[in-house]
């Protein structure tokens, strides 16, 4: 009841979207680091990211003991990609999360056989947008602050952006789900992120 | 995918992963080109990476070791100096065999998240063909979660989720868990059948996530119990359940 009653009050009291600051270290000195093959860095790397590598992977595919294989798997790209890291193409959070949502999906794509994606469609039904199996510690206020935004979103750019984003559908498969010509996916998705982005205060 | 003039409305997709593989790279062409695309694809990522850390859970701590260790194993890409292999490198990496237990457990997520889509019998026997390949516990599991008469229920403790899957017909339960309270040292999960208030031992969760099916049958339980007992587990339970879910 408390807990009920503390996140009500987080949703009224965040007015403002400002992006989080990261007080830990100066991650895209730690990459480049890492590049060099500095084990200390990696290992506060890791401190800063798997936390969020581990909770998107665990979120696409939902499983939790295949949930940590990727996100080690993740985790030994940026390692072995390091040296690739462009700073000029985004932040340091930006990149890792980037590889854990390709890596979550295509694990998600390749692994399932055809059956178990129907499977996986027919359930969707059932599944609610926003789930909270995973009550985390780090992100609550982020939280509140996605789900907040999210409800920003029309109907159709909610459902493109979140199928796509936490179930790894593709798009061809969320308008099939949806019964929505492909192109409106493509351009809802767009749209719901154009929303989203600003929303979060994201970009100048 | 044509190569239209609308090209520049798939940065969406794109940045989403979305697109198959082939049109995925046509996009890459284009955003070598198209300075637009390329900013709206990294703002984009940016606004996602936003998405992903409002996820942000706690990692077992063993999961670092794990991973230190391996980066001995993993050798490092030298420093760009073509485009050549910029992007290729992870994405078909990743195609390795892994087992096909996902199935039962996203069935059983499914379950946690309130309603149960069990009766897919096409998909059910495949999980059950599939089932097969995997060593006896989790084929029994999977047995469970596809028999005529499955039913589960679902209980909370602190952010961790309990599921059970029963089948009266086979008199067997299923446990899933998924991020219960980290145990402390020599400390295990044990389940419980509940007799009627007496509380029969029904096997060891060491972990605070994973799946068991429960020792014995059901008989007259009307129940399952979770409680934290010292490891090796007790004959009975040393404390509150710390989740009781009914068999009904
Ligand atoms: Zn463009």
């Amino acid at each position: 009841m408390r807990c009920r009653l503390l996140r009500g009050d987080l949703v009224n009291r965040v007015v403002h979207l400002d992006a989080p600051q990261w007080r830990g270290p100066d991650l895209q000195e730690l990459v480049s680091k890492v590049a060099l093959g500095e084990q200390d860095a990696f290992g506060q790397l890791y401190d800063a990211v798997a936390g969020r590598v581990l909770g998107l992977v665990r979120r696409v595919l939902r499983d939790p003991a295949q949930s940590e294989e990727v996100a080690q798997e993740v985790l030994l790209e940026v390692w072995r990609t390091a040296s690739r890291y462009q700073p000029e193409r985004g932040e340091v959070m930006s990149w890792v999360l980037t590889i854990a949502h390709r890596r979550a999906v295509d694990r998600v794509r390749s692994a399932q056989a055809a059956s178990d994606r129907e499977q996986r469609v027919a359930s969707q039904a059932y599944a609610p947008a926003f789930d909270e199996v995973a009550e985390q510690v780090e992100g609550r206020l982020e939280r509140e602050q996605v789900r907040r935004c999210l409800k920003t979103l029309t109907e159709l750019q909610n459902e493109s952006v979140t199928l796509a984003y936490y179930r790894g559908f593709s798009y061809r498969e969320v308008a099939d789900m949806l019964n929505v010509p492909l192109g409106t996916i493509k351009t809802r998705m767009r749209d719901g992120l154009i929303r989203l982005r600003d929303c979060l205060g994201v970009g100048s | 995918m044509t190569i239209a003039a609308d090209l520049h409305t798939f940065t969406g997709a794109y940045a989403l992963h979305a697109l198959d593989a082939a049109q995925s790279e046509a996009f890459e062409r284009h955003l070598l080109q198209c300075e637009a695309c390329a900013v709206e694809v990294e703002e984009f990522r940016t606004t996602m990476a936003r998405l992903g850390s409002a996820e942000a859970v706690v990692v077992p701590p063993e999961m670092k070791a794990r991973t230190l260790a391996a980066t001995s194993t993993i050798r490092q890409l030298a420093p760009l100096t073509s485009d050549s292999d910029r992007d290729g490198g992870s994405r078909s990496k990743s195609a390795r065999r892994w087992p096909r237990f996902a199935l039962a457990a996203s069935i059983a997520a499914t379950a946690a998240l309130g309603g149960i889509a069990i009766e897919q019998h096409q998909a059910a026997r495949q999980a059950t063909i599939r089932a097969d390949q995997l060593h006896s516990e989790q084929a029994r599991l999977s047995a469970l979660l596809t028999a005529p008469d499955t039913r589960t229920a679902t209980g909370r403790t602190g952010a961790g989720v309990g599921t059970i899957v029963w089948s009266q017909s086979r008199g067997e339960v299923g446990f899933l868990a998924q991020g219960l309270p980290a145990l402390a040292s020599g400390k295990t999960y044990q389940l419980w059948f509940n007799d009627a208030g007496t509380m029969r031992p029904a096997g060891l969760l060491p972990s605070s996530s994973g799946s068991l099916v429960l020792t014995g049958q059901i008989h007259s339980a009307v129940g399952v119990g979770l409680t934290v007992e010292p490891a090796g587990g007790s004959q009975h339970p040393s404390g509150q359940p710390v989740l009781l879910l009914p068999l009904r």
